[in-house]
C-alpha cells in the first residue's frame, strides 16, 4: 500500500508534462515488482507457519507427540541433526514409513532446517500415560545397561538426562508406545544402510533386550522432562 | 400418511430386530437413539451410523453435546436436548451397545471420486499441507480408542463434518480436526467422503 501511495505522489508531482508520465509509469512498475517480492517473502514465512501447523497436526500442538492409530513421536526438544538425518532416511527409504516418505520428500533443505530448529526450542511436558510398574528397572537399564546380556547403558550415548546430542536422539519425554514400537521392530523399519545411518547401531544394541525390559526402559524415558 | 406408516415400521423393527442391551433394546435409552439413528444404529438421513463406532468416541461425543462443545446446527438442534438428561453411566452403556452391532457401509458416495479419495486418505497431499488420515484413523478407517471409525459412514455426514470444521465448528478440545479440515478444498472433501462411504 505504502509503495503505491508513494508512487501516486510521485505521479502527481510529475503530471506537469506528458513526457514525465513515462518515467512515472516505470517507477510504478518497479514498485509493483518490489511489492510482489515482499509478498513472496511473506509467502515463505507463511509457508513455514503452514508447514509447522501440518507437522503439529500429527505430532501434537506443542510437538509433544500424539496417539493416533499409530504413535506419533515427540519432536519437541529433539536434536536437529537427528530430525534431519531421519527425514533423509525416509526419503531414501532407509527407514520404511510410507506416510513419512510422502511428508519428507516435498521438504526443501532450508525448510527442513527451519522446522528442526523450531522443534528443538519447544519444551512441553511429557505426553505421559506409560505404566509406572517398572520405572526403577527401566532407570537401571538406562543408566547401567545389562552387562550380562551385553546391552550397554542407554545413557552412555543418549546422556544421563536422555537429551541426546547431534545425530543421537533425545529420548526424554518420548511416547511410551513409540519407543516400545521402535525397540521391538528395529530391523523391520529402520537402520537399513549402516554406512550412512548412525541409528543402525541400535539393532545390535537393543536386540538382547526382552520385551519387558524394553517396556521398562521406554516407560522410564517417557517420564524424563 | 406416509410418515405415520414409516413411524410404525420403525417401531416394529425396533421392537423386534435390535439386539439386546442391559435393560433390552426396546428400553428407553436405546429407543431414544434409534428413532433417528436407525433401528439397528446404521444411521438414517442426517443422523450418523452408530453401529460399530468406537465406544470411547461415542462417549466423548455425548459428553461434547452435553457440554455444548460440539456445536454444529444439527447437534444443537437435536443432540444437545437429547443428551441433556443422560448420565455418564447410561452414556457408557449405550456406547458399548452400539459398538457391538456390525456396521454396514453406506456405499453412497461418487464412485468416480473414490480412487482420488483413497490417495488423500492414505498419503495426504504433502505439497498442500494436507495430512494423511490413515495415521490416526487406521488402515481400514476403523478408528481406535476415541478416534472414530470413518469407514462406511454416509457421504452426506462425512462431507458435512469436514465442511463444518473448516467453518469453525468444533467437536472437542484438543482435536486436530479443525486444523486438518481447514486445508481441505471442496473437491478433496467430496473425494474423501466418497471413498470412505465405500470402506467396509
Amino acid at each position: 500500500m505504502s509503495e503505491r501511495f508513494a508512487a501516486k505522489r510521485l505521479l502527481s508531482r510529475r503530471t506537469i508534462g506528458l513526457r514525465a508520465a513515462l518515467p512515472a509509469a516505470l517507477l510504478t512498475a518497479i514498485f509493483i515488482v518490489a511489492g510482489h517480492a515482499e509478498e513472496r517473502g511473506q509467502a515463505a514465512r507463511g509457508g513455514l507457519e503452514a508447514k509447522l501447523e501440518y507437522c503439529k497436526t500429527c505430532h501434537g500442538l506443542q510437538g509433544q507427540g500424539y496417539m493416533g492409530y499409530f504413535p506419533m513421536p515427540r519432536l519437541a526438544g529433539q536434536q536437529p541433526d537427528y530430525i534431519e538425518a531421519q527425514l533423509r532416511a525416509f526419503i531414501e527409504r532407509r527407514r520404511t514409513n510410507p506416510i513419512m516418505f510422502n511428508v519428507a520428500h516435498v521438504l526443501s533443505p532450508s525448510m527442513l532446517t527451519a522446522l528442526a530448529t523450531h522443534f528443538k526450542n519447544l519444551d512441553p511436558r511429557p505426553f505421559g500415560g506409560a505404566p509406572r510398574g517398572s520405572l526403577s528397572e527401566g532407570k537401571k537399564i538406562f543408566q547401567e545397561g545389562l552387562p550380562e546380556a551385553n546391552v550397554p547403558a542407554c545413557s552412555a550415548c543418549h546422556g544421563i538426562e536422555g537429551k541426546g546430542q547431534n545425530e543421537i536422539p533425545r529420548l526424554a519425554g518420548q511416547l511410551y508406545a513409540y519407543t516400545v514400537g521402535q525397540l521391538t521392530g528395529w530391523k523391520k523399519e529402520r537402520g537399513q544402510g549402516s554406512a550412512v545411518d548412525t541409528s543402525a547401531i541400535m539393532a545390535p544394541t537393543a536386540h538382547n533386550l526382552t520385551r519387558s525390559q524394553v517396556e521398562a526402559v521406554a516407560a522410564y524415558v517417557s517420564y524424563l522432562q | 400418511m406416509k410418515h405415520i406408516g414409516l413411524g410404525i415400521a420403525i417401531l416394529a423393527i425396533v421392537a423386534s430386530a435390535a439386539p439386546s442391551w442391559a435393560g433390552g433394546a426396546d428400553s428407553f435409552g436405546v429407543r431414544n437413539c434409534t428413532w433417528c439413528h436407525g433401528a439397528s444404529g446404521q444411521g438414517y438421513m442426517v443422523a450418523p451410523r452408530l453401529a460399530g463406532q468406537r465406544p470411547q468416541y461415542v462417549e466423548s461425543q455425548l459428553r461434547s453435546f452435553r457440554e455444548h462443545t460440539r456445536d454444529n446446527p444439527f447437534s444443537k438442534q437435536y443432540m444437545w436436548g437429547a443428551v441433556a438428561a443422560l448420565d455418564p453411566n447410561a452414556a457408557h452403556e449405550l456406547a458399548i451397545y452400539f459398538a457391538t452391532i456390525a456396521p454396514k457401509a453406506a456405499d453412497d458416495g461418487d464412485s468416480d471420486l473414490a480412487a482420488r479419495g483413497r490417495t488423500i486418505y492414505t498419503e495426504g497431499i504433502p505439497e498442500a499441507n494436507i495430512v494423511s488420515c490413515y495415521a490416526c484413523h487406521g488402515p481400514d478407517a476403523e478408528g481406535v480408542r476415541d478416534i472414530p471409525r470413518l469407514g462406511g459412514l454416509a457421504y452426506f455426514y462425512l462431507k458435512s463434518r469436514l465442511e463444518q470444521w473448516g467453518q469453525g465448528y468444533h467437536s472437542s478440545a484438543g482435536s486436530p480436526m479443525p486444523m486438518v479440515a481447514s486445508h481441505l478444498g471442496p473437491n478433496e472433501i467430496k473425494a474423501l467422503a466418497s471413498y470412505l462411504s465405500f470402506v467396509k
